[in-house]
């Protein structure tokens, strides 16, 4: 089923004239709301009225996430407080997270977005829905709950962990429909395999999976494991959460809801847009929101967009699974680190540079990361015991900071290779 | 009184232990005594050298993890019973021990390096208990 026919098959046409109409209201609406974004405008020399159409678009400056984090926490909103029903936080981990705030309007636009793409991955009325993301400050639970139940799909709240309880109520409940990050849903195929418990003795049949990179291997994975069609889901807080695009049946590429979020492709060094179909740097612009509406933000994940209609009918483009990023960012079981998190950590423990190397492994179908620290002077302690506390407090740390569990392992000085002075920072292993 | 005993810091792998052994010995510093505290992925090497300053410049040269700690030598008549007599002292008297380890000169006498908690009331304690400790320059000779 196609949520909104009107929308999702629309003419390239009909689909740029909305655009444009929605782009240049947002302009209007950022220019004088956002003395930051202002700024931006003016130092390149434009005026709202410069924009006339969505052509026009690669005209505006970019927007990233130091942009929000300067204008931390409701600095980029462009509506009062008053208008603003709630505020969800990225991951962000150190330093201040991202803060960004609905109004009424856009979380109706939200329950929209998720409810166009569950109807992309075959969900319907009748399905009852397992929400294995977070609830909470991540957009990814409530963000697919209120689509859930826009649709009218029975929801399960569940929220994320709890192994054992996801796997007695897919049991008990009867659950058609499971969403949560796919590296889980191999975990659970873990835990159902320990538990006895065969793919025909539950009723799955959609798994909607998202929040990490994956590849086409572990989707026949998870198919064949837990008996069910596997569809990818895109979406980022900063552009609205999951929603942003989604599979249909037919696994060609992600469906962008391109009439909230227009996207472009640009390449990362030159910041110029690229030619249709070819690889580079997401760009969102954002032209219904209220709360946070986000000009030109930068993904920095890779990928290319395709503008061929699609065998379900659909018009919207669709992206390419993302094939990685411009920055060192690595999103490992769902949760994003960067390594200048571990670098903070291991300085708040020291008072010099700590030379570490960060090694992220795909063992079964889980992400592993694997740190080593050098033992420089400041960390070396003569007695074994002292440095047994030196190498847990270093894995504590760590984990209380990225909320993953990592292995810590001390090396001699000079152990981690240095290409022209510095550092190699992180090895991945993983095949993505 | 006080030894400098130097500290390396060494993985568990090949070759490790030989090349600190071939640096000294190129630099040409003797060794009078050393042990290595073990786990299962690094390992501590604990050593007396003729001249430990020197060693440790060597060894911080070539990028090592080294680090001069002070330690006691206690010498003890080679006969049984002398170490835990010396133990019992130092354990009676509040005198906790990290790390020791001893070597025999011959059949008088045994070297006993140890590393407490605290080093100056360790040499009191031993002191007044009338049992012998090595001279820093002496132990280094060896």
């Amino acid at each position: 089923m196609i949520w909104n026919e009107k929308i999702e098959c629309a003419s390239r046409d009909e689909m740029k004239a909305l655009q444009s109409e929605r782009l240049i209201d947002t302009v209007q609406r950022i220019y004088h709301s956002i003395p930051s974004y202002r700024k931006k405008m003016q130092e390149v020399g434009l005026v709202p009225g410069d924009i006339k159409s969505i052509d026009d678009l690669s005209k505006l400056p970019f927007t990233t996430k130091q942009d929000l984090r300067d204008n931390y926490p409701f600095g980029m909103f462009t509506v009062p407080m008053s208008e603003i029903v709630r505020v969800h936080a990225s991951s962000g981990t150190t330093g201040k997270p991202t803060v960004v705030g609905y109004t009424r309007k856009d979380l109706n636009t939200w329950a929209e977005v998720v409810t166009r793409t569950l109807c992309m991955a075959g969900v319907h009325r009748n399905d009852m829905v397992q929400i294995a993301y977070g609830y909470g400050l991540f957009t990814g639970g409530l963000g697919m709950h209120y689509g859930c139940e826009n649709l009218g799909a029975s929801v399960i709240p569940i929220s994320g962990g709890n192994t054992q309880k996801q796997l007695q109520l897919m049991q008990d409940f009867g659950t058609s429909v499971i969403a949560c990050t796919p590296s889980y849903s191999l975990f659970l195929a873990e835990a159902m395999e320990e538990a006895g418990i065969k793919k025909e003795d539950l009723n799955l049949r959609v798994g909607i999976f998202g929040a990490e990179p994956w590849t086409e291997e572990m989707r026949r994975e998870i198919e064949s494991k837990l008996g069910l069609k596997a569809i990818d889901i895109y979406g980022l807080s900063e552009v609205i959460g999951p929603g942003v695009s989604c599979e249909c049946e037919h696994q060609c590429g992600m469906h962008i809801n391109e009439d909230h979020f227009v996207p472009e492709i640009i390449h990362p060094e030159t910041l110029e847009p690229m030619p249709a179909g070819e690889v580079g740097e997401l760009v969102f612009t954002t032209v219904t929101k209220e709360g946070i509406p986000i000009i030109r933000y930068r993904t920095r994940d890779l990928t290319r967009l395709i503008y061929d209609q699609c065998a379900c009918g659909r018009t919207l483009v669709r992206m390419e699974k993302c094939k990685g990023r411009s920055d060192d960012m690595l999103i490992i079981r769902g949760v994003n680190v960067f390594p200048s998190q571990i670098e903070s950590v291991l300085l708040d423990m020291s008072e010099t540079e700590p030379h570490y190397l960060l090694i992220v492994e795909r063992e079964g179908n889980l992400d592993s990361l694997k740190l080593m620290v050098e033992v420089q002077e400041q960390f070396f302690s003569d007695e074994v015991k002292k440095l047994e506390v030196l190498r847990k407090k270093i894995t504590h740390n760590i984990q209380s900071t990225l909320g993953i569990s990592v292995q810590v392992k001390l090396v001699e000085p000079k152990t981690i290779e240095r290409t022209a002075g510095k550092a190699k920072r992180v090895i991945d292993n993983r095949k993505i | 009184m006080i030894i400098k005993q130097l500290s390396v810091f060494l993985e568990n792998k090949s070759g490790r232990l030989n090349e600190v052994s071939q640096l000294l010995g190129d630099a040409g510093i003797n060794l009078s005594a050393l042990s290595v505290a073990d786990t299962s992925e690094f390992g501590i090497l604990r050593l007396i050298a003729s001249d430990p300053d020197k060693a440790y410049q060597v060894l911080k040269a070539a990028d090592f993890s080294v680090k001069l700690t002070d330690v006691v030598c206690l010498n003890s008549p080679n006969v049984p019973g002398a170490l835990a007599k010396a133990l019992n002292i130092l354990s009676s008297e509040e005198v906790f021990i990290e790390y020791l380890y001893a070597f025999s000169m011959d059949k008088q006498s045994a070297n006993i390096v140890l590393k407490p908690d605290d080093i100056e009331k360790c040499i009191q304690v031993l002191q007044k208990h009338q049992l012998e400790l090595v001279k820093a320059s002496d132990l280094y000779k060896i």
